[in-house]
C-alpha cells in the first residue's frame, strides 16, 4: 500500500508540467555526469586490466598509491604551478579590475576585453604562445636578429612557460569576481578616508583591499582550481619534461592502461576542488544557479 | 600619480591578453613559411582551406557543434524555466559540480561510462558519444545564461496569464519564453562556441571516424606548428570571437 502511495505520488509529480521542464536535464545529469563519476569510484576499487579496463576483485590499492612519493610530488608540483599561477593572476588582476571598475565609461567594452579571449579558442590561444616562444618562434627570431643571442633560447616546454599559459588562460576567473567586488565598494568610504588625511595607497592598502577580500578569495580559489584541473596548457607548452596532474590522469587512461589508478587520481582532484571551492567561496556560488 | 599608472598598467595587461593572437593574425597573412617577414599573401589561407584533412575535421565540428547547441539550448532552457518555477537542490548542485568539474575527470569519467556500455551492447565510439558528451558539459552553461534573464522576469505576467485561463504550457510558450528569446539565443552562441572549441573532453571520448577541428590542430600544434595552423587559427579565433560578442549583446539588451 505504501508503495501504491509512491507511485500515486510520483505520477501526479510528473503530470505537473514544472517536473517535465526538469525532467530532460535531470535525465542527462544522471545518465551522463552523476553515473559517469559513480562508475569511476566504482573503478577505484578494482584491480587494472592487463590491456586496460578492469578486473573485478576488490583491492584499496589505488586509494593507498595516492601517497606514493612519486605521484605525491607531482600532485606537490602541480599544486606549487597553480599557486604561483594564482599569485601572478592576483598580482595583474587586481590593478586591472581596479581600473575597470574605476573606468567612468566604457566599463562594458573594458570587460568584454577581458571575456573575449577566455571564451574564444583556448586551444588556439596556447597555440599562439607557441608560435612566439619555440626555437625558431618569433621572440627567438627576433632576438638572434638584432644579435642579441646566437643560440636560441629554450623559452618552451618548462615551467615557466606552462605558468605563463596559465595566467593567460585563466586571468578572466581573477578579474571578474574582484570587479563584482571592487565595483560595489562604497565610495563615501574612499572619500572618507581622504578627508581623515590618507593618501591614495593608504586607502588603497587599508581600505580598498580589505573591503575586497571576498572577491579576492574567490578569484583565487577559481584561478587555483582552473590551474590545479588543466591539462591542455601544461600539455602543449609544458611538453614531455613537466608532467602535472591532467597530464598524469590522462596517461592512466591511455599509455599506463591503469583505468582505477586513473579513477583514484581523477575522484581525488575532483574532492580537492570542490572542498576548495566551498572552502573559499562557499554557498555564494549557488547564485548562479 | 596613481591615477596616471593605474591605464598604463591596465594596458599592459590587455597587451598580454591580446598581442599573442595578433600576432599570430599577422603571421598568418606572411607569404614565408618561417617566421621572417616577406610580404602579404593568402596562400596559407588557401592551402587550409584546400586541405581535406582540416575539411572534413571542419564539417565533423560544426556537425556536432550544431547536434549539441540544439539539444543542450532545449534541455538547459527547460531546465532553467523548471528551476526558476521552482528550485531543486540535486539538480543545481549538480549543475554547478559539472561547471567546476576538470575538463579531463570530466573526458575521462564519460570515457568509461561508453566503454562500460558499449561492453554490453557491442556499439562503438563515433560522433554520437561526442555530441552527448558536449551536451552534457554546454547544459550548465545555458542554464546559467538562461537563468539569469529569467530572474529579470516579471512573474506576475505569467500568472495574469495563468489567471486568464492558459495552461502551464500556454503560459510557458506563448509568454514567458518569447521573452526569452535573447537569453535563448546567448545561450545557444555560447553552447555552440563550447563546443566547436572543445578537445580535452573530445579527444577522449571520439572515435575513429569524429577526429574533429582542435583534434586535428592539436596533432599539428604537436609537432610544433605550421603556417596552415596559424591561418585556421586566425579563422578559428576571429569567428568565435564573433559569435561571443553576438552572445553578449545578446544577454545585455
Amino acid at each position: 500500500m505504501c508503495g501504491g502511495t509512491i507511485m500515486m505520488n510520483w505520477r501526479s509529480r510528473l503530470a505537473e508540467p514544472r517536473s517535465l521542464f526538469l525532467a530532460p536535464a535531470g535525465l542527462f545529469l544522471v545518465a551522463l555526469f552523476l553515473v559517469p563519476l559513480a562508475i569511476l569510484l566504482y573503478y577505484t576499487f578494482l584491480q587494472r586490466g592487463a590491456y586496460g579496463g578492469v578486473l573485478p576483485a576488490f583491492t584499496l590499492e589505488n586509494w593507498q598509491r595516492l601517497v606514493d612519493p612519486l605521484y605525491a610530488g607531482i600532485l606537490y608540483r602541480t599544486s606549487l604551478v597553480a599557486l604561483v599561477s594564482t599569485l601572478i593572476c592576483l598580482l595583474l588582476g587586481f590593478p586591472l579590475a581596479l581600473f575597470i571598475a574605476r573606468a567612468e565609461r566604457h566599463r562594458n567594452l573594458y570587460l568584454h576585453l577581458v571575456m573575449l579571449p577566455f571564451w574564444t579558442s583556448f586551444l588556439v590561444r596556447t597555440y599562439a604562445w607557441m608560435f612566439l616562444l619555440r626555437d625558431t618562434g618569433l621572440v627567438n627570431t627576433v632576438l638572434q636578429a638584432t644579435g642579441i643571442i646566437k643560440e636560441p633560447l629554450p623559452l618552451l616546454y618548462n615551467y615557466g612557460a606552462v605558468v605563463l599559459g596559465l595566467v593567460y588562460g585563466y586571468l578572466p576567473f581573477m578579474v571578474l569576481p574582484l570587479y563584482a567586488t571592487l565595483e560595489r565598494i562604497d565610495k563615501s568610504l574612499l572619500d572618507a578616508a581622504a578627508d581623515l588625511g590618507a593618501k591614495p595607497l593608504q586607502t588603497l592598502w587599508r581600505v580598498t583591499l580589505p573591503l575586497s577580500a571576498p572577491g579576492i578569495a574567490a578569484g583565487c580559489v577559481l584561478v587555483f582550481i582552473a590551474c590545479l584541473g588543466a591539462y591542455l596548457t601544461p600539455d602543449l607548452l609544458g611538453g614531455g619534461k613537466t608532467i602535472l596532474a591532467g597530464t598524469l590522469i590522462q596517461n592512466q587512461f591511455t599509455n599506463a592502461r591503469d583505468w582505477p589508478f586513473g579513477a583514484a587520481l581523477s575522484l581525488s582532484m575532483m574532492a580537492l576542488v570542490v572542498g576548495m571551492l566551498y572552502a573559499g567561496i562557499g554557498r555564494r556560488k549557488e547564485r548562479l544557479l | 600619480m596613481k591615477t596616471r599608472l593605474l591605464p598604463l598598467y591596465a594596458a599592459a595587461v590587455y597587451l598580454f591578453l591580446h598581442l599573442p593572437m595578433l600576432v599570430l593574425a599577422v603571421f598568418s597573412l606572411n607569404s614565408s613559411r618561417f617566421t621572417v617577414w616577406e610580404g602579404i599573401s593568402l596562400k596559407w589561407y588557401r592551402a587550409a582551406l584546400a586541405d581535406q584533412q582540416l575539411m572534413e575535421a571542419t564539417s565533423n565540428s560544426l556537425a556536432i557543434a550544431f547536434a549539441a547547441t540544439l539539444i543542450s539550448t532545449t534541455v538547459g532552457t527547460l531546465c532553467a524555466y523548471g528551476l526558476w518555477r521552482r528550485h531543486s537542490g540535486w539538480i543545481s548542485g549538480s549543475l554547478v559540480l559539472s561547471l567546476v568539474t576538470p575538463e579531463i575527470v570530466m573526458g575521462i569519467a564519460l570515457l568509461a561510462l561508453f566503454q562500460w556500455v558499449f561492453r554490453n551492447l557491442g556499439a562503438h565510439l563515433g560522433m554520437h558519444t561526442v555530441i552527448l558528451a558536449h551536451v552534457s558539459f554546454c547544459i550548465a552553461y545555458v542554464v546559467v545564461v538562461v537563468l539569469a534573464r529569467l530572474r529579470t522576469f516579471d512573474r506576475s505576467l505569467e500568472e495574469a496569464a495563468l489567471d486568464l485561463g492558459a495552461s502551464e504550457w500556454q503560459a510557458f510558450l506563448r509568454v514567458t519564453l518569447p521573452s526569452l528569446y535573447p537569453a535563448v539565443g546567448a545561450a545557444a552562441l555560447l553552447a555552440f562556441t563550447l563546443s566547436f572549441d572543445d578537445y580535452v573532453i573530445t579527444s577522449l571520448v571520439s572515435g575513429v571516424d569524429s577526429e574533429t577541428l582542435p583534434m586535428v590542430l592539436y596533432a599539428m600544434a604537436r609537432r610544433g606548428g605550421n603556417p596552415e595552423v596559424n591561418a585556421i587559427s586566425t579563422l578559428i579565433v576571429f569567428g568565435l570571437g564573433v559569435l561571443i560578442l553576438a552572445s553578449e549583446r545578446l544577454q545585455t539588451r
